[in-house]
């Protein structure tokens, strides 16, 4: 049995190789999330293995749709998918999250509408292409991207605090947009991103999903943005002395959130043909933030692993559908997944991690571990 | 301590022949002129109603509890630290207290009791977390923020009033101010009065005001804010230190959600949405700097003062609608942020 196993790295000579499998699986970023999976299938499967079932329904247009708790799971999860990768990078460059992105979210939903309708809230026929709703919106939740970022880059502030000022006014603004009128957009065609293409039978969002991924894959691999943002994030300073502007770098990724944003924000909108600003992507930033920390990015910035984070992202909304699925009221959901933060994070601290592995290694009570201070 | 007097005598004169005033106290002086000024403006172009000392007791009245809270919050931001959970546990004590009261039969001082020790509770695990775990203070209280808001939910889903007698007769208990007072339209002379909130929020406020500045544990708070590291090397316990900002944090967001249900007298989810950025906000306003080090009670107070003055302005302004506070709030903590960061950046210079 030859071990190749997806990690090329060679194990340390001395190790004795029984324990260097494990221990190289499981210090693979990518276990956590993997595992994670696992125990939510496995948890599925015995509780109720029609979890798992997908039929062909026919919608009310009379179109093919595939149906079931696993493609309400790909679907739902587009959008934070496409959030965990813009929050991913704000980690790994400015060491903090965003936390606005709820709120920008709605935002950007708003501004889509208001030049989708104009002045009219329930408009015949639509006052502009959705292309140009849709670019529209990515200027505008780019410029509120660019103003975290020149706050975080420039000024200086922690992440968090700064973004805190668009959670806080980011509703409201929403709002001031509209007027604070609710318009409803009953042309079909603009439907189309957020739910089903007549004759596709697959949910048009997880495309959406799919083209983010390939798009932040290629950005990585053809360009220095990855290595970039991770040395500004290790060490700014000498990211600084490496010709690199740290700040500048920073500043990026808040845009390219914004971004990411801005597309999340459509699908958002395009679902339902309308906008609640209080209640759009509410506390979706928390499920983002957790996707990366579920990923095993550090939350203190530095190395990140992308594709952790989107399995993370898919997790976390699995998750979701699994405690909506056992009837837990959704606004008691975040104490569920409160207590999931808490667990990963405490698994993940250094302090703890540093005990866990002296009590894995020495495995024998009687000598007492010594740690260093 | 010999050691801790050189370092504080060794600084005070450093500070001053530079040639300016300190940090803490030059953003406390924009703070209470800031406020002053915004009073000012108001009495002027708003008309009358300001002049009533009423208003500005009214002002105390809606916010005792924000001002306990931002005095916790201005603790943990002086470690350098920062605690969003205490808004929703706001909240939760809220919906434990009245359910307590209500539905188990409980009096108010085991309410009270219970308020207390939730509070305690969420100090306590998110102190140890935060100081003995070294996990990101934010990502701890997130958590501990979405464990309340779920929490109080789980404890009671829906809105009600309290029905308590004792517990009535207490929320309307009135204590009139001595020689304060306005005419009404009737004529009548009516004495300004506040709520018992107001008291245990002032005291509060006092007795942790002197905590900062006289006590030990005080200035630890600000040396371990200023700089982790030589305040390890002066010997002061400095994971200690940050778990009992965070313990007394979660206390008096205890307190301060048990003043805001003596305030409101019902248990809601909804309640103290947004308090802990009304806390922040305050505290930021107050001159504490988010960095750590700087700051103080007074500020703080001010800070709340001003927050709600400039609230009051916008809703007798006419922009009634909600969004309309929030945006004004943002702005100004985002005012608030840019002049701390100058004065950081102003700093960092003179150094060079």
């Amino acid at each position: 049995m030859t071990t190749s196993t997806k990690t090329p790295i060679q194990a340390p000579p001395q190790r004795v190789k029984t324990g260097s499998l494990l221990s190289r699986l499981t210090r693979h970023q990518i276990f956590i999330p993997i595992a994670a999976l696992l125990i939510l299938v496995v948890f599925n499967l015995i509780a109720d293995p029609s979890f798992f079932t997908i039929s062909l329904d026919h919608n009310s247009a009379g179109n093919p749709v595939l149906s079931g708790y696993l493609i309400t799971i790909l679907d739902n999860a587009s959008e934070l998918v496409i959030l965990a990768i813009g929050m991913t990078l704000v980690t790994a460059a400015s060491g903090g999250q965003d936390i606005s992105v709820g709120a920008a979210i709605a935002i950007g939903g708003s501004v889509v509408l208001r030049v989708l309708c104009g002045t009219d809230s329930r408009p015949e026929v639509l006052h502009a292409p959705i292309i140009v709703a849709f670019l529209v919106c990515c200027l505008v939740s780019m410029l509120f991207g660019a103003f975290n970022g020149v706050l975080v880059a420039y000024f200086k502030i922690q992440p968090m605090v700064a973004t805190l000022i668009l959670f806080t006014a980011g509703r409201s603004i929403a709002a001031w947009i509209n007027n604070n009128e609710l318009p409803i957009i009953s042309d079909a065609t603009f439907g189309y991103f957020g739910n089903f293409i007549p004759g596709i039978p697959i949910p048009t969002p997880v495309f959406i999903a799919v083209v983010c991924m390939i798009v932040i894959a290629a950005v990585l691999k053809f360009t220095n943005l990855g290595l970039y943002t991770q040395s500004v994030g290790i060490n700014a300073h000498s990211s600084r002395l490496n010709g690199i502007d740290p700040a500048f770098i920073k500043f990026i990724t808040y845009v390219i959130m914004g971004l990411c944003v801005a597309v999340a924000g459509f699908i958002k909108v395009s679902r339902f043909s309308t906008i609640n600003y209080s209640v759009v992507a509410k506390d979706i930033e928390m499920d983002a933030i957790l996707a990366v920390a579920l990923g095993g990015s550090a939350l203190s910035g530095g190395k990140f692993n992308m594709t952790a984070s989107i399995l993370g992202a898919y997790v976390i909304q699995f998750l979701t559908t699994t405690l909506f699925k056992f009837n837990v009221v959704s606004s008691a959901l975040p104490a569920y997944k409160a207590v999931v933060v808490i667990l990963l994070v405490v698994l993940s601290a250094p302090v703890v991690r540093e005990r866990l592995g002296i009590l894995a290694r020495r495995f024998s009570p009687a000598k007492p571990a010594k740690e260093v201070g | 301590m010999p050691t801790a007097n050189i370092v504080t005598a060794g600084k005070t004169p450093r500070l001053k022949s530079r040639g300016g005033i300190s940090d803490t106290n030059l953003l406390l002086l924009i703070t209470i002129s800031v406020f002053i000024a915004m009073y000012i403006c108001a009495i002027l172009f708003l008309g009358s109603g300001f002049l009533k000392p009423q208003t500005f007791f009214n002002i105390l009245n809606e916010n005792a509890s924000l001002i306990i809270l931002s005095c916790g919050m201005s603790i943990v931001m002086i470690t350098g630290g920062i605690d969003i959970s205490v808004g929703t546990l706001t909240a939760l004590v809220c919906m434990s207290s009245a359910v307590h009261l209500d539905y188990q039969g409980g009096s108010v001082l085991t309410s009270l009791l219970l308020a207390l020790g939730i509070g305690l509770a969420f100090g306590i695990v998110q102190g140890f977390l935060i100081a003995y775990l070294e996990i990101q203070p934010f990502i701890v209280t997130l958590a501990g923020m979405f464990f309340a808001k779920g929490m109080t939910t789980i404890v009671n889903a829906t809105q009600f009033n309290v029905e308590n007698e004792a517990f009535r007769a207490l929320k309307a208990t009135r204590l009139y101010v001595p020689g304060m007072g306005s005419v009404n339209k009737l004529g009548a002379y009516v004495p300004a009065y506040v709520e018992i909130g107001v008291v245990v929020a002032v005291v509060t406020a006092i007795l942790l005001f002197c905590l900062l500045r006289w006590t030990r544990l005080g200035r630890n708070f600000y040396a371990v804010g200023g700089n982790t590291q030589s305040a390890n090397m002066l010997g002061i316990n400095v994971k200690r230190t940050k778990f009992m900002a965070y313990l007394l944090c979660g206390l008096l967001a205890g307190i301060g959600g048990f003043v805001y249900f003596l305030h409101v007298g019902s248990g809601s989810p909804s309640h103290a949405s947004g308090a802990e950025m009304n806390a922040i906000a305050s505290s930021i306003i107050g001159g504490t700097m988010l960095t750590g080090g700087v700051g103080n009670i007074a500020g703080t107070f001010f800070g709340v003062l001003s927050l709600s003055t400039i609230k009051n302005i916008v809703s007798s302004l006419g922009l009634d609608e909600a969004w309309w506070t929030n945006i004004t709030v943002a702005a100004m903590i985002c005012l608030f942020l840019v002049i701390q960061s100058v004065v950081l950046l102003r700093k960092n210079k003179s150094k060079q």
